[in-house]
């Protein structure tokens, strides 16, 4: 019993684990939009599109998460840009875009060597993470949180429907342009509990999981944000007994609610569909 | 009928507000180089239901793109109600019925939360449902015979179900002005039927319905204007003296199919009376007259045929 409290009396390991769930719940909250449009690879895309700016922002001694931010957002425009003004599908386009801003970034580390190293990026560091690094996260997440709860459901008409959105006087540019913000932003909070290389986990998964047991909106955000933030603070938890990487045991969670999920969900899981399917020959069966 | 002013209780966005639609010499030309529409004209009133009849390619949906405000026209205007693009817009004088193939079937959305879409307009900023928007939501389904179906995914409909759902959120906005693609498209007699019914319940409450349709055959039925499109308006006005077999045959060029049966071949006796059968791919329109396309066009087997 004593052992189990153990990691609720380090004031880094408290730390690590309200940050974690926080940024988990930011993330899953955009997860349910994300996955629904086929545009899941964009977090990837931001993940490894604020690397550049991160490097530059160490650079020249500025805040980290300011740099990561505007790095992620020229990324963002840029696949925006490029997808509007050309014929390409949106995989190239962010296939091209976000590649070109990690290799940027790569170049940028490996020739102006600073205090940061590649691997803090790509893999996070929240058990090491500094007083003003909570705030800044702290920050991130309430605007975010605040501003999706306000309008998830303009952005589900959006993300649904976008020429009725238009109909009801709704700037779906507008609010698209808020959503991405708010990926980046969150992209960049993300950093700090699963690296560069997880950050697609967090804004996919909990989403994915949650779309498996729930036809309502409404519902498959709660659950969503839930699945986030629960296995977030897990993760970091159990990262104290196992001594193994955050991120990485945080996404593990993640996946083994999905499977879960995959097999169990009371409508869409594959032995509910089995069950269906039985019970449907059975009954064909019958003259 | 078609002069009388419409009249939406409670409609907060487009209250008092007279359908029309009016589209002068609009030219939309794509980054492309690619002219879709060029110099396309023609005016509507309230209490009209339109066809809107042309080819694939003919810029039907580049029309519809341009009243929506989703292209802007490199030349000329489009005034809905008596306002600008935008204005009308806001003001929720426009519904759009969109066609199947645009939908995501997928989406984790009820049938009563897409009806409720439509009263977004009328919400406040936090788009929290009054109690009057459920009553529409529930009135507007109930229009359509839909009500039972409220708490179904909207994948698990058929095509003909997943249509009404999309019609009463039409409903459910009260546009005066509903934009229509391809509502007959997957959907089965039954419900275009119904559909058509309640087209016309609409007219008589004077709303403008513009409908792109392939379904040559059903457009007399409904339609009191027709608006004939090959990358411009090649002819617009009542059906009856519209909706010809001459400007079919310019509107469509080779693509229709086209079958007249006259004198031997119709009749044993003298007869002036003739047959011509116009021919998508879907319904065919039918034409009876003396040799020419003044009597207005039927759907009916003639016993002579």
């Amino acid at each position: 019993m004593q052992e189990l409290i153990a990691p609720f009396l380090y004031d880094y390991m408290l730390k690590a684990m309200f940050v974690s769930a926080l940024v988990g719940a930011v993330c899953a909250f955009l997860s349910a939009f994300l996955m629904l449009k086929g545009w899941s690879l964009m977090g990837d895309a931001l993940g490894h599109a604020v690397v550049p700016g991160v490097a530059g922002a160490y650079l020249l001694q500025l805040p980290y998460a300011a740099g990561a931010f505007i790095s992620g957002m020229l990324a963002a425009l840029g696949m925006a840009f490029v997808k509007q003004r050309t014929r390409l599908r949106e995989d190239a386009v962010i296939g091209l875009v976000f590649t070109t801003f990690f290799a940027a970034g790569l170049l940028l580390a490996s020739i102006y060597p600073t205090s940061v190293s590649i691997q803090t990026i790509v893999l996070g560091n929240i058990l090491g993470i500094s007083d003003e690094d909570v705030i800044q996260v702290i920050i991130i997440a309430a605007v975010s949180l605040t501003i999706l709860i306000a309008k998830w459901r303009d952005l589900v008409v959006v993300f649904f429907d976008e020429t009725h959105a238009r109909t009801v006087g709704i700037n779906a540019f507008a609010l698209k342009i808020v959503f991405f913000t708010l990926l980046a932003a969150c992209t960049v909070a993300a950093l700090q509990t699963v690296g560069a290389c997880l950050v697609i986990a967090m804004v996919v998964t909990p989403g994915a999981t949650a779309y498996l047991l729930t036809d309502r909106f409404g519902r498959l955000i709660i659950l969503s944000v839930l699945i986030g933030a629960g296995t977030s603070f897990f993760g970091a938890y159990i990262s104290y007994f196992l001594d193994g990487a955050t991120g990485g045991l945080i996404v593990t969670l993640q996946t083994l609610l999905f499977l879960a999920a995959f097999y169990l969900a009371p409508k869409h899981g594959v032995l509910a569909g089995r069950r269906r399917q039985s019970s449907a020959s059975s009954e064909g069966a019958i003259p | 009928m078609s002069s009388a002013p419409v009249f939406l209780a409670g409609a907060s966005g487009a209250e008092g507000v007279v359908a029309s639609l009016s589209v002068r010499d609009v030219t939309v030309a794509y980054p492309s180089g690619v002219t879709a529409l060029l110099d396309a004209t023609f005016e509507l009133g309230a209490g009209t239901i339109c066809g809107l009849v042309g080819v694939n390619g003919s810029g039907k949906s580049t029309l519809f793109k341009a009243i929506m405000g989703f292209v802007r026209p490199s030349r000329g205007e489009v005034r809905i109600c008596g306002l600008s693009v935008n204005q009308a817009l806001k003001r929720c004088c426009v519904a759009y019925v969109p066609q199947s193939e645009e939908v995501d079937w997928n989406f984790p959305v009820l049938v009563e939360d897409v009806v409720m879409m439509g009263r977004y307009g009328h919400m406040n900023f936090l788009r929290i449902p009054t109690a009057k928007d459920k009553e529409k939501v529930t009135e507007s389904l109930e229009r359509v015979n839909m009500l039972r179906f409220r708490h179904h995914q909207i994948g698990e409909l058929s095509g003909g179900q997943k249509k009404r759902v999309f019609l009463a959120r039409a409903l459910a906005q009260e546009a005066p002005v509903i934009l229509l693609d391809e509502p007959f498209t997957g959907v089965d007699v039954k419900t275009e039927t119904a559909i058509i019914e309640l087209l016309r319940q609409l007219r008589a409450s004077g709303h403008l319905m513009l409908v792109s349709t392939h379904n040559l055959g059903s457009v007399p039925d409904f339609c009191d204007q027709v608006v004939l499109l090959n990358r411009t308006v090649l002819a617009s006005g009542p059906t009856a003296t519209t909706f010809t077999p001459q400007n079919l045959e310019r509107a469509f060029g080779g693509v229709l199919r086209s079958f007249r049966i006259a004198g031997g071949d119709l009749h044993d006796d003298h007869d002036a009376r003739s047959v011509t059968v116009l021919t998508d791919d879907e319904r065919p329109v039918v034409y009876y007259g003396e040799g020419g396309p003044e009597e207005e066009p039927l759907r009916r087997t003639d016993k002579g045929a």
